[in-house]
């Protein structure tokens, strides 16, 4: 009897990771998925976050696709050893701090050491030939096969056509005439495929899924390791900078003021590690203060919050400050007017 | 009755309050129950799917807004083995 190969799938939460695990499943192989936590993920976190994206039904993509699939998917928090990725990325970012190709790298790595920490056979990716400019060109597809150690274990069922056979394809545990030859950026390939396997109400494919691909998450970012004059972080870090808008003043503190409801109730978790302000006289959003300030920078902050707030054009509105000690008290202050914010404080 | 853990995942966002019950769940007996509580809505959805995927039973989900408690029966196909120490 033939044995039943075993094949672990990375699993984004998109078409093309789906479609490759389908593939593979439908040549008889047993799979399970890989998620990968870095804390960089768009989806999650900020679907999670903000009340008005509520809509449609909220859920993890990747455990839908594991569900729609009918495999176990597993998850794993890469939060620290991301951090390595991300600081000293052996070929560089891409337009921002997206590290894309050594990303790729280090998640088919951590792939390759589930697949033989748990005895599968083989790991599959959905990556295709151009289909993205850093990291799925087809130079860089042996490079990831070769940097993560998993070799010519790796398959890429989507466009394994395009490149050389592997070891489950030289070995017969599957069949590479039913592998593709996708390849580019057209998604036409993958949508026809989806609707060959009746796949409805997949994740929108292609690009935005992390937020280091993001210019404006990347200049937050930035800003947070020039003024701590390190590039270390903490999981809380990366949280705070998808919240709210991020204002610096001054070079030695930040506000973050939640942009809606479903933001404040977020920042509301982190009152006790930063000082923090909240409109009383007027509805208005809550505001974290990162950094240490004096009595002037608190009304300046408090201003600045007062204009985000239903006061803005009152003359003067009610902000109560709490410090780390919970210990609070109230400003009267007049909201600052557009005019006085300059553009450069926006982060 | 079956012995019971608790497990705080309020507060967490998607995919955290799955992976703490994950994480959990691989240190427990099968049989044992995991009581979780939750405040990120995601998990109405997430975590069923989660127990059906591994076959663990969902016993009963209590909603109190933003409060979502998930009490699940382990099952062996992910749970610790058998003459697993148990957690303490």
């Amino acid at each position: 009897m033939t044995k039943r190969r075993k094949a672990v799938a990375l699993i984004s939460g998109g078409l093309d990771s789906m479609l490759a695990a389908r593939v593979i499943l439908d040549q008889g192989c047993h799979v399970e998925g890989l998620n990968f936590f870095t804390g960089f993920c768009v989806e999650g976190h900020t679907h999670a976050i903000r009340q008005r994206e509520h809509k449609p039904i909220k859920r993890n993509n990747a455990l839908w696709v594991a569900g729609e699939l009918g495999i176990k998917l597993n998850f794993v928090d890469v939060v620290e050893e991301y951090k390595h990725v991300l600081i000293h990325p052996k070929h560089g970012y891409g337009a921002n701090l997206n590290p894309c190709l050594d990303c790729k790298s280090f998640m088919v790595r951590k792939g390759y050491e589930w697949m033989r920490a748990n005895e599968f056979d083989f790991l599959i990716t959905g990556e295709v030939i151009g289909q993205r400019p850093m990291s799925q060109r087809r130079g860089t597809m042996p490079v990831i096969a070769r940097e993560s150690g998993a070799g010519d274990r790796l398959v890429r069922p989507l466009c394994a056509k395009h490149l050389a056979p592997t070891l489950p394809e030289r070995e017969g545990w599957i069949d590479r005439d039913k592998l593709y030859a996708f390849n580019g950026r057209s998604r036409k390939p993958q949508i026809a495929l989806a609707a060959k396997y009746d796949f409805k109400d997949y994740a929108q494919p292609a690009g935005g899924c992390c937020f280091l691909t993001d210019k404006q998450y990347s200049a937050k970012l930035r800003d947070l390791w020039r003024t701590r004059h390190s590039r270390d972080y903490a999981l809380d870090d990366i949280m705070l900078l998808k919240v709210g808008r991020h204002l610096r003043p001054r070079p030695h503190f930040k506000l973050i003021i939640a942009r809606e409801q479903g933001e404040s109730n977020f920042l509301e978790g982190y009152r006790y590690q930063f000082t923090h302000l909240r409109t009383i006289s007027h509805p208005g959003p809550l505001a974290l203060v990162d950094g240490e300030v004096d009595t002037d920078d608190l009304r300046l902050a408090a201003r600045l919050l007062a204009r985000f707030s239903k006061g803005r054009l009152a003359n003067t509105v009610h902000v109560q400050i709490a410090g780390h000690n919970q210990a609070s008290w109230t400003m009267e202050v007049a909201p600052l007017t557009p005019s006085a914010i300059p553009g450069h404080w926006y982060l | 009755m079956s012995p019971r853990q608790t497990l705080d995942a309020r507060h967490l966002l998607c995919p955290l309050p799955l992976i703490r019950v994950q994480d959990r769940v691989q240190t427990m007996l099968a049989g044992t129950l995991l009581e979780v509580s939750c405040t990120d809505p995601g998990t109405l959805h997430d975590i069923p799917t989660w127990c059906r995927l591994y076959g663990h039973r969902l016993l009963h989900t209590y909603r109190n807004d933003p409060l979502l408690v998930f009490t699940i029966e382990v099952s062996g196909a992910h749970a610790a083995p058998t003459d697993a120490p148990a957690p303490g």
